[in-house]
C-alpha cells in the first residue's frame, strides 16, 4: 500500500512542478499561433532565397503546435511562390526546434541541454532543408 | 564519465528549484492583460486557441501520468527503461529513442516529466535529444505532406530527418561534455 502512495506522491510532484511552466507556455503558444499567419499574410516573407530561409527558420523555430499545420501553412506558402528550401526549413524547425517550449525543456532537463539542443536544431534545419532540395534535384 | 558529471549537474539543478515556474506563468498573465488594453481580440482569440490546446493536451498527460506513475510504482521497469537508454545501451538506445520520437503522440510538454525521469536515471543526453529531434516525423499526418509535396520529399524529408537525428543526439552529448565545467 505504502509502494503505491508512494508512486502517487512521487508522480504528482513531477506534475506539480511542471503545471505553471506548462500553462504559461500554452498561453504564450496561444498567442504565437495568432500572430505568424498574420506575419506571413502581411508579405514579410517572399524577399529573397536566402531572407526567405532564415526567416522561415526564425518562425518555424518561434512557432508551436501540430505539425499538421505547419504542412498547411507550408503548403500555402509554396502556393504563394515562396521556394521549397525556405519552406523545408520551415517544416523542419516547426517541430525541432521550440523557442516557445524552452521555459518548459529548460525546467526539466536543463537550461544547458535546452539551450545547445535549439541551437543546434536551428543550425541542422538549414542543412536539412538544403540536403533535401539537392536531392530533390539529383533525383 | 562527463554523462554521469552533466547528470549530477542537472540533479542539483533540481534541488535548487523554486518558484521560478510561478513566476513565469505569472509573467504572462500579466503579458496577457497588457495585451487586453490595447486589442481585446486578439486576446480572446488565443484563449479560444488555449483552450482547444488544453483539450488536446489532456488525453496525452493522462498517458504520461499513468506511464510515470507505472514507472514510480516499479523499480525493475525503471531501470530497464534507463538501461535501454544509458551510455552502455549502443545502437538499441539509438533505435529506441528514434522509434520512440517517431511514435510519440501529442504536444512535446506532455514527454517532458517522463524524458527527466530518465534524465535522472541515468539516460544519455544523446539519447533525449535524438527522441525530441525524431518526434518532427509524424506517421499519421504524412499524408497529408504527400499532398501538398508529393511522395519524393515526403519519404526523403522524412528519411533524413531520421538519420539527422541520430546525428543531432550524438552532436547535442558531444557539445554538453565539452562545455560543461570542470568540477572542484
Amino acid at each position: 500500500m505504502n509502494k503505491f502512495k508512494a508512486a502517487n506522491t512521487k508522480t504528482l510532484k513531477s506534475f506539480w512542478q511542471l503545471l505553471p511552466v506548462l500553462l504559461g507556455v500554452l498561453l504564450l503558444a496561444s498567442m504565437m499561433v495568432e500572430i505568424i499567419p498574420a506575419l506571413i499574410s502581411h508579405g514579410i516573407l517572399g524577399k529573397g532565397i536566402l531572407q526567405d530561409t532564415i526567416l522561415a527558420n526564425i518562425i518555424g523555430s518561434a512557432s508551436t503546435g501540430q505539425p499538421i499545420v505547419s504542412y498547411v501553412l507550408a503548403g500555402e506558402l509554396q502556393k504563394a511562390g515562396i521556394a521549397l528550401l525556405p519552406v523545408t526549413v520551415f517544416i523542419v524547425s516547426w517541430v525541432t526546434v521550440g523557442i516557445i517550449s524552452l521555459p518548459a525543456e529548460a525546467v526539466t532537463l536543463g537550461w544547458r541541454f535546452a539551450i545547445i539542443r535549439n541551437l543546434l536544431a536551428f543550425i541542422m534545419a538549414l542543412f536539412l532543408g538544403w540536403i533535401t532540395v539537392m536531392s530533390l534535384h539529383v533525383l | 564519465m562527463s554523462s554521469e558529471k552533466s547528470s549530477q549537474a542537472n540533479k542539483n539543478k533540481s534541488a535548487k528549484k523554486g518558484y521560478g515556474g510561478w513566476w513565469f506563468l505569472l509573467l504572462v498573465i500579466a503579458l496577457y492583460f497588457l495585451t487586453w488594453n490595447y486589442n481585446s481580440d486578439f486576446i480572446n482569440a488565443s484563449l479560444k486557441h488555449f483552450q482547444h490546446l488544453l483539450i488536446s493536451i489532456t488525453p496525452v498527460l493522462g498517458l504520461v501520468f499513468i506511464i510515470l506513475w507505472l514507472l514510480n510504482l516499479s523499480k525493475g521497469m525503471q531501470d530497464k527503461l534507463a538501461q535501454l537508454a544509458d551510455k552502455n545501451s549502443g545502437i538499441k538506445g539509438w533505435l529506441v529513442a528514434v522509434l520512440g520520437g517517431i511514435l510519440s503522440h501529442g504536444p512535446i510538454y506532455a514527454w517532458y516529466p517522463l524524458l527527466q525521469k530518465l534524465e535522472n536515471q541515468g539516460a544519455r543526453p544523446a539519447l533525449i535529444a535524438s527522441f525530441l529531434y525524431a518526434r518532427s516525423i509524424k506517421i499519421p499526418f504524412l499524408p497529408l505532406m504527400v499532398h501538398y509535396f508529393g511522395m519524393s520529399y515526403t519519404l526523403l524529408v522524412t528519411f533524413y530527418i531520421a538519420i539527422f537525428s541520430v546525428l543531432h543526439g550524438w552532436l547535442v552529448e558531444k557539445i554538453i561534455q565539452k562545455t560543461l565545467p570542470a568540477q572542484k
